[in-house]
């Protein structure tokens, strides 16, 4: 779905810079998962600082994208392929903006747990490291299938969210035997949940964002269905 | 949602147009347009100049015969008969298809006049029979509150968009079955559109209504289905809401968004 060759030169930049904004926010929020994810493994509190301090140029980006939005519907009131474009931005944003907070909470949660586990235990499990992984590789899917409008690889993000939610469940299961065992570990345990469920919000953020993309790219609404009807809508359009 | 299927359970259909070709002398303006207009629906038809979507408008009432050298062929049907074929009178058949005009078209005349003028012809009613005739077409026209101190003011006197719902009441007035309108609105400032518009929703509850328009956001406005024309072809007809967010054909997407190409 190409976004040029308007008769208004104009109008087409405005969707070009629209179409960049959303990437370089992306971009952004990628690099703060990922700064948030690395501070959790080295229980890094200064790598922790950075990544909450992040959020503020993506908040930025949010509100300026939101302008951006309002100012194509106000001006050009936009049909078809362009105005499902610019729905798709706008849910797009606030799923990328989420995904920020939620990075923003695991580094949060990485500081608080440096004061009450100093054996760095809880760094250590090695399901959150996957299930981290696992979630910003989703979320770099979700940004490269919006980058090139392209549905199938949406598809098969959407896919991938199944093994990050069983992995957060694998992890809960875990902490909770922790904390049967020794009730000494039971906040350290909790600050660990927070993390984790972080990050299988990350994993749905991105689902949305690959829904949003097969939306502008074919016009067909996928939420609420199952992987496999996602594949097939895809496949048959 | 499939809206093909939609389209075709939501609504009875008017009339049906069938492999309707049409010339202006060996110009081959219309070619083979087949769609059906739904009953007590908006139908609108958009598309670059010289499309054919004005023409295939005058098909419909045959206001094409008034040119030597114009001829249509194939089928416009409605209840049955074929309008191209029909031995009914031309004047009734208009009566029954009015039309409103790009430009508004008074007669020199009373704004009572103007109404009573096309009734006159087909029915002989009483004096407080036509007043109350008069009366009920320019409330339907929306003009009744502007115009009731001033029925024997000459329709010329009025403003234009006053003059276009004239012209509507004047159409109403006959109590047609289909009303056609050609840009309605393109000689209108945005406020006598927009009633225009406002009277367009409310004319769908008696009547099928078919509109040519250059606006496409008039289109995605006031329309239940949406007709795009390209070079004298049908290019894509659907549901208004289809045709203006996932619109099948990419002429059509192109058209509607904008790239002109």
């Amino acid at each position: 779905m190409p976004i040029g060759d308007h008769s208004s030169r104009v109008y087409d930049q405005e969707l070009e810079n629209m179409r960049s904004r959303v990437l370089q926010m992306g971009g952004l929020v990628e690099s703060q998962i990922k700064v948030a994810l690395d501070a959790f493994d080295a229980g890094d509190v200064a790598a922790a600082e950075q990544a909450i301090a992040a959020d503020r140029r993506v908040n930025e980006l949010e509100l300026e994208l939101d302008k951006l939005v309002n100012h194509v519907i106000a001006r050009r009131q936009p049909t078809a392929g362009d105005l499902r474009m610019i729905m798709g931005v706008a849910k797009t944003i606030t799923d990328i903006e989420r995904s920020g907070d939620e990075a923003s909470k695991i580094a949060r949660a990485v500081i608080w747990l440096r004061d009450k586990d100093s054996s760095g235990r809880f760094n250590r499990i090695p399901d959150i490291r996957s299930s981290g992984e696992a979630a910003l590789t989703m979320f770099r899917h979700a940004l490269d299938a919006f980058a090139r409008m392209d549905a199938s690889a949406a598809a098969a993000t959407i896919r991938e969210d199944q093994a990050v939610d069983d992995r957060f469940r694998a992890i809960l299961r875990q902490l909770v035997t922790y904390m049967m065992e020794d009730p000494r570990s039971i906040t350290p345990s909790i600050d660990t949940v927070w993390i984790a469920k972080a990050i299988e919000r990350i994993g749905d953020h991105a689902k949305n964002i690959a829904e949003h993309v097969i939306f502008i790219a074919q016009g067909e609404d996928v939420r609420h269905s199952s992987p496999e009807e996602v594949e097939r809508t895809v496949a048959r359009n | 949602m499939n809206s093909e299927t939609a389209a075709a359970t939501k609504a009875r259909t008017k009339m049906t147009v069938r492999d309707l070709n049409f010339y202006y002398g060996k110009f081959h303006a219309l070619k083979s347009i087949n769609l059906d207009i739904a009953e007590k629906q908006v139908t609108a038809f958009i598309g670059p100049s010289g499309c054919g979507k004005s023409t295939l408008l005058r098909t419909f009432n045959r206001m094409f015969e008034l040119y030597p050298d114009q001829r249509a062929q194939g089928a416009i049907e409605m209840d049955g008969d074929n309008l191209l074929t029909t031995k009914e009178d031309v004047a009734l058949l208009r009566a029954k298809i009015g039309m409103v005009f790009q430009k508004p078209t008074p007669f020199p005349m009373s704004i009572y006049d103007n109404i009573a003028f096309g009734v006159k012809l087909f029915e002989r009613l009483s004096r407080s029979e036509m007043d109350d005739r008069v009366e009920w077409a320019l409330r339907k026209a929306a003009l009744w509150n502007e115009a009731k101190d001033k029925l024997g003011q000459n329709g010329t006197s009025l403003s234009g968009g006053q003059q276009q719902r004239l012209c509507i009441a004047r159409g109403i007035a006959v109590k047609p079955e289909v009303i056609l309108f050609d840009e309605p609105c393109s000689a209108l400032d945005p406020i006598s559109t927009a009633k225009i518009e406002e009277l367009i929703e409310e004319l769908k509850a008696d009547y099928t209504v078919a509109i040519v328009t250059h606006n496409m956001q008039q289109a995605a406005r006031v329309s239940d289905y949406t007709a795009y024309m390209y070079l004298g072809e049908l290019i894509e007809f659907g549901e208004t809401d289809q045709i203006f967010i996932k619109p099948k054909r990419k002429e059509t997407e192109d058209y509607i968004t904008g790239r002109f190409g």
